[in-house]
């Protein structure tokens, strides 16, 4: 009878335990994720994005160099993994004398990586809008630049954003790849907690669950920038 | 004040014009007809050089480009400055309301004051009879009150010479006649005129000048009434009884 009474007990989940730790858990990660995914992600695509519009238009400028250097580039990225590319960064570059700080290299892998991805979006956003758009631009005395800037882009913007969308979401998904690297993001977090805790599949449903509260956030976000940006279209 | 000399284009193998010499006088409104496929159109994008001309020479207002030599991009851009192209699909910018479209040259081209370029441009709405739709997207107008953006559009940067590429060749039948009555005023006012078109109405009414192309090159050539009644050339006959019939 105590024999029984003891092997109940013990098969019992201990939810006291259990909330506990969630609870103490849960600011840890919080923090993880608001001070290194978050910004990571958000200066990762900010930069990304950037990398993305030169090589875009690197790729339809014509002129045979550029669009070499950017098929290159999209070609080395898009054919290797990201895990590899944050480790070559980070472990790889101090061997001939580039060393990086753990959230700087993050950046940059996670940087590059947007960009390559992003630009085939971005290019065929631009190849998206009719011709007659650059013609009647040049029509009225613009530029290429001013063509492109006044009257292409706002209006690729548009067709790209829920692409970019998809690659924003992603990104923030794949910052916990820079748990690997030493940044003390929220995966990290977590997987720190449970070597202490031995509760892995509590402490990684948790983390699931903020990733997915910051990712459902976002896609609100791209509703709200669809429909500001669907004004001048019929509906 | 517009002329072109031995006028070449080619595609490829592909000769669209071959040896057009064409002169437009200030003031007059040549209108260009003949059969698709015959060059009417490539040769009216040849005079904002939208097509590169492969040989010959454009003129426009003392400004000459001789395309049998190297054209920087400046020159062109010089040069379209002095024309205004108002284009058979209308091609406004979608993501801008109808004096935004108006006042994009202005602004950008010409780095006119903001305030003063939308008075004029809202003078300019006005002046196509579309002064209560300055602040419409262009999906939100018809087919007949986008294309009189256009030619607004293009009025704005006070061109030389106005280019019209079938100007109301998508447009529903209703919605014709207001497009050609702005034409026609502007014709009035004393606008320098190139327009390919198939409203033979509009050829007889407003042309000093019609042009009747066919293969790339202009086969005749006179006073709309001499070209409509009396024209010389079999191939002018044929296509006119075809647009009568």
């Amino acid at each position: 009878m105590f024999l029984l009474n003891n092997l109940i007990l013990s098969a019992a989940p201990n939810w006291d335990r259990y909330i506990n730790i969630a609870e103490s858990s849960f600011l840890p990660l919080l923090k993880g994720a608001l001070v290194y995914s978050i910004p990571m992600a958000i200066i990762s695509f900010i930069i990304g994005i950037t990398i993305a519009v030169l090589t875009a238009l690197f790729r339809i400028s014509g002129i045979k160099i550029l669009s070499g250097i950017a098929r290159v580039y999209i070609s080395i990225i898009r054919g290797t993994p990201l895990l590899v590319q944050l480790f070559i960064i980070f472990f790889g570059l101090p061997r001939v004398g580039i060393n990086l700080d753990p959230l700087t290299a993050g950046i940059i892998g996670f940087s590059l990586n947007t960009g390559a991805y992003a630009s085939e979006i971005i290019r065929a956003a631009i190849l998206s809008i009719p011709k007659g758009q650059w013609e009647s631009s040049y029509s009225i005395g613009m530029s290429y630049v001013q063509s492109l800037r006044r009257i292409i882009l706002p209006q690729a913007t548009r067709v790209s954003i829920p692409p970019l969308s998809n690659s924003f979401i992603s990104l923030v998904k794949d910052t916990s790849l820079a748990s690997t690297i030493t940044v003390a993001e929220m995966f990290r977090k977590s997987q720190e907690i449970v070597a202490n805790t031995y509760e892995p599949l509590l402490l990684y449903s948790e983390a699931a669950l903020i990733y997915w509260i910051i990712c459902f956030i976002l896609s609100l976000g791209q509703d709200q920038i669809e429909n500001r940006l669907n004004r001048y279209v019929k509906t | 004040m517009l002329s072109i000399q031995q006028l070449h284009k080619s595609f490829g193998d592909l000769e669209v014009l071959n040896g057009i010499d064409l002169k437009v006088e200030q003031g007059k409104v040549v209108v260009v007809v003949g059969p698709s496929g015959s060059g009417k159109t490539t040769l009216l994008r040849c005079l904002n050089i939208l097509e590169t001309p492969t040989k010959g020479s454009v003129s426009i207002e003392g400004q000459t480009l001789d395309f049998d030599q190297k054209v920087s991009k400046k020159d062109i851009r010089t040069l379209r400055r002095k024309t205004g192209m108002v284009f058979q699909t209308y091609n406004l910018f979608p993501h801008k309301t109808a004096l935004e479209n108006v006042i994009e040259g202005p602004i950008t081209v010409q780095k006119v004051d903001k305030s003063e370029a939308k008075e004029k441009g809202i003078h300019l709405l006005e002046k196509v009879g579309l002064g209560d739709k300055v602040d419409y997207y262009p999906f939100q107008l018809s087919g007949g009150q986008q294309q009189r953006v256009g030619i607004a559009r293009a009025l704005a940067m006070d061109p030389e010479v106005m280019l019209f590429d079938e100007p109301t060749s998508a447009l529903d039948p209703e919605l014709v006649g207001e497009v050609l009555r702005v034409m026609k005023e502007l014709a009035q006012e004393g606008m320098t005129m190139v327009v390919v078109t198939h409203e033979m109405g509009f050829a007889k009414d407003v042309a000093d000048e019609v042009i009747f192309m066919d293969n790339g090159s202009i086969v005749e050539r006179g006073k709309p009434g001499h070209i409509f009644s009396n024209p010389k050339n079999e191939r002018t006959r044929k296509f006119l009884n075809l647009i009568n019939e």
